[in-house]
């Protein structure tokens, strides 16, 4: 422990970082350039929201890791190990005891409250990307505010598929001024991010921070004609019977049965244990 | 109507030595609404550089081209193409139109570009391609395929669509047969008859005797060295 | 009348090269004008000046804006020079793919300028869009087919189409024809004919064809390093040339 400073990055990257968080609060959406560090985990694998979750610890928090909801998948237990083995800091699996929360691809199904911290993993945080590949031009064009071609992506989407079918980063404009991409989340989560909670984004391959302060609006784009639809599978939770969680649907065999169940695994063993319980949830306990 | 003041033109060739070739001089005439003046002269004598003078395709070199009080000589591009819209027509020997427009509507064209209401328009077109003999089951069709004769009335019939004050006419009757010879003369005295200024070139004699009430032989405005 | 278009004293340098210089000219509502000359003769440098795509070192391109009335485009705030860009103003490329976006549907293209002022009605945009696709005779079930697939004729009329669909008022159009097959060339001069005429558009037009100008120009302005040497009416110019350059210009046409 004593060989690294503390959540492993030096004060001097650490205040940078917070300089790019705190000026990414000030204008929410709006992408802010940092000096991403070298971390020693490969790109992708969260090194922008380690770098901001690094910035914001303190030694009196607790953190928690989640990757697509899971506290107990790899890329979530690497990441916890590797905060417990620099930062010291104490760790859970319970939403509702963390200050810090770093996910990957999920918002929690718990409501979040003020004094907790969301940080996202991102991987491509630029939302007009992917129709117009020049960062000066995509630049220009959120300085201006001209964001016709994010509605040219929803119009190919339903001319292709007869709806929205962009299932998760459904692009949202924060605060009625900056389009933002709110990382691979389902979309399901959309109405989620206007939040009590700090919500911070790190993508350290495309050195980007931004952020959505509590109690913003975050509107997810959509045509008159066809609304916005935070979307999930028609079934409750097979374990805990819950009618209103982001399901992961489960292949259980060779002959094609699968089950559903909560993405959110914290949430699912705290709706059984309080006694609720779904389709399958004998066979899973036995 | 259309009245020219001591006209002069000349080419001046930049490539071939700057030679300057004077091909009018001091050239004036009047014509009154309802007046049909016929220019004669010898081939060569600038009945057709006149005509396109006036109609402000060659670039006057000196004095005033005045139709309908404007100053072709001096006009700006958009007040020639007003007056070539609204007042001034000019029916040459040759169809030049944008392929694949339909017959009928080449010659409704004239009427459109005066702002005329379509279905006005193109009943007037029907009716001068039938006066001038087009079959209608042509009427459809692009005339860039049509015979020299036909190309020629629908030339004309295009030329008349709209009642223009002035109008500029080049061998009008050349190439047609009796009956629609007959016709064209019947437009010209129509056109003279709603006061219409017109200039033509007719090298039918009996025609030029029947609708013109009098010449003017261009060789007067040839200078010296030409002639 | 108020001209459309006023530019004043027009001039671009690279270096100690210019590109254009002493540019002036009035453009009234519905005016064509093409602009021709050989190869660097500062044609598409002028051209890209008066559209806004460079920065010319002087001169003013006052443009009659809907709100404000004549407004200086060089000096006005880049946000309005956009917006004027995708609402009154509509640029066509030489190169087809220039203009358009390749990887996004017939549909999607024509809908952007759309999108790009507010229309967030998926049903009316696409009215619109399958309308216009008409209007350049391209068929409705190409629709939700991306550019790619299209021919160098097909891509044209697209891009046209994509520019026009907000209604603009003065088109700007490099080399529109160029690289593209005689019998394909006609047929997009003809369309692009009918179209003027018809929404009543101003348009300046580059090329260094002559046969396209003579059908589609009212007006034609004559350039040689830099310099518009002659200008006026288009038939007059090109049937009664009177400088040196465009003597040649025109006699080296050759006569099909």
């Amino acid at each position: 422990m004593s060989e690294y400073n503390f959540a492993y990055l030096d004060e001097q990257t650490k205040r940078m970082i917070r300089r790019a968080i705190l000026k990414g609060l000030a204008v929410p959406g709006y992408q802010v350039p940092f000096a991403s560090r070298e971390m020693p985990m490969p790109y992708g694998w969260g090194t922008g929201g380690v770098q901001v979750s690094a910035a914001t610890l303190t030694p009196d928090d607790t953190l928690k890791v989640i990757d697509q909801g899971a506290d107990d998948t790899t890329n979530a237990v690497s990441i916890r190990k590797f905060f417990e083995k620099t930062a010291g800091v104490e760790t859970t699996e319970e939403t509702e005891k963390a200050t810090i929360i770093q996910t990957r691809h999920r918002i929690p199904e718990a409501a979040l409250r003020e004094d907790q911290i969301l940080v996202y993993q991102v991987p491509i945080p630029e939302p007009l990307r992917f129709l117009e590949p020049r960062e000066t031009e995509t630049r220009k064009m959120h300085s201006l505010e001209e964001y016709g071609l994010m509605h040219v992506k929803l119009y190919e989407d339903i001319s292709q598929h007869g709806a929205i079918s962009t299932s998760y980063a459904y692009p949202v404009k924060v605060s009625e001024r900056y389009v933002m991409d709110p990382s691979p989340i389902p979309k399901f989560d959309n109405p989620k991010l206007e939040m009590d909670a700090i919500q911070l984004f790190g993508a350290g391959r495309e050195q980007r921070i931004y952020a959505v302060p509590p109690h913003t609006k975050a509107v997810s784009l959509d045509f008159e004609d066809y609304p916005f639809e935070a979307t999930k599978a028609d079934h409750p939770c097979d374990l805990c019977g819950a009618e209103n969680s982001y399901l992961d649907e489960v292949i259980t065999d060779d002959a094609g049965n699968r089950m559903f169940v909560c993405s959110d695994t914290d949430y699912c063993r705290s709706r059984r244990e309080a006694g609720h319980a779904g389709r399958l949830a004998k066979e899973d306990a036995a | 109507m259309i009245e020219l003041k001591n006209v002069s033109k000349s080419f001046t060739l930049h490539n071939q030595g700057s030679v300057t070739i004077p091909v009018m001089e001091r050239a004036s005439l009047k014509v009154e609404p309802g007046e049909c003046v016929a220019l004669t002269g010898a081939s060569g004598a600038g009945k057709s550089t006149l005509m396109r003078v006036i109609y402000g395709n060659y670039l006057a070199g000196l004095g005033q081209v005045l139709v309908a009080g404007l100053d072709v000589a001096k006009a700006e591009p958009r007040e020639i193409l007003k007056l070539r819209r609204e007042t001034l027509g000019y029916v040459s020997q040759f169809l030049r139109v944008v392929p694949r427009v339909p017959t009928l509507e080449v010659v409704a064209e004239p009427l459109l570009a005066t702002g005329s209401d379509k279905q006005k328009a193109l009943e007037k077109a029907a009716s001068l391609l039938t006066r001038l003999s087009i079959p209608d089951r042509l009427w459809p069709l692009s005339p860039t395929t049509f015979s020299g004769g036909e190309q020629q009335r629908v030339n004309i019939a295009r030329g008349f669509a709209h009642d223009y004050p002035a109008m500029l006419l080049d061998e009008p009757t050349a190439s047609l047969d009796v009956k629609n010879r007959e016709t064209v003369l019947t437009l010209i005295k129509e056109a003279k008859a709603r006061g219409a200024a017109i200039v033509g070139i007719f090298h039918d004699i009996e025609a030029r005797e029947t609708v013109c009430d009098r010449e003017v032989n261009v060789s007067e405005f040839t200078p010296e060295m030409v002639a | 009348m108020t001209p459309l278009l006023q530019v004043k004293g027009i001039e671009k340098r690279y270096g100690t090269r210019i590109g254009c210089a002493e540019v002036s000219f009035d453009l009234y509502p519905g005016e064509v004008m093409g602009i021709v000359g050989e190869s660097g003769s500062g044609k598409s440098t002028l051209l890209n000046c008066l559209a806004g795509h460079l920065e010319p070192d002087a001169g003013q391109v006052v443009f009659d804006t809907k709100t404000d009335g004549p407004m200086d485009t060089v000096t006005m705030s880049e946000p309005e020079r956009r917006m004027l860009g995708r609402t009154d103003w509509a640029f066509v490329h030489q190169h087809a793919r220039d203009g358009l976006r390749m990887s996004v549907s017939a549909g999607g293209n024509i809908g952007e300028r759309l999108m790009a002022v507010g229309e967030r009605h998926y049903g009316n945009i696409r009215t619109k869009a399958i309308d216009w696709l008409g209007r350049v005779e391209i068929d409705e079930t190409r629709l939700d087919d991306r550019p790619t697939s299209f021919s160098g004729g097909m891509q044209q009329r697209l891009q046209i189409a994509r520019n026009l669909v907000t209604g603009p008022r003065l088109v700007f159009m490099d080399e529109p024809t160029g690289g593209l097959d005689v019998s394909v060339q006609a047929r997009l001069l003809d369309l692009l004919r009918g179209l003027v005429r018809e929404m009543g558009l101003s348009a300046i037009i580059v090329t260094h064809d002559l046969a396209v100008v003579r059908l589609l120009a009212d007006r034609l302005m004559v350039m040689k390093d830099g310099h518009v040497v002659e200008a006026g009416l288009t038939d007059q110019v090109l049937d009664d040339p009177q400088h040196a350059y465009t003597q040649l210009l025109v006699s080296s046409v050759l006569q099909v």
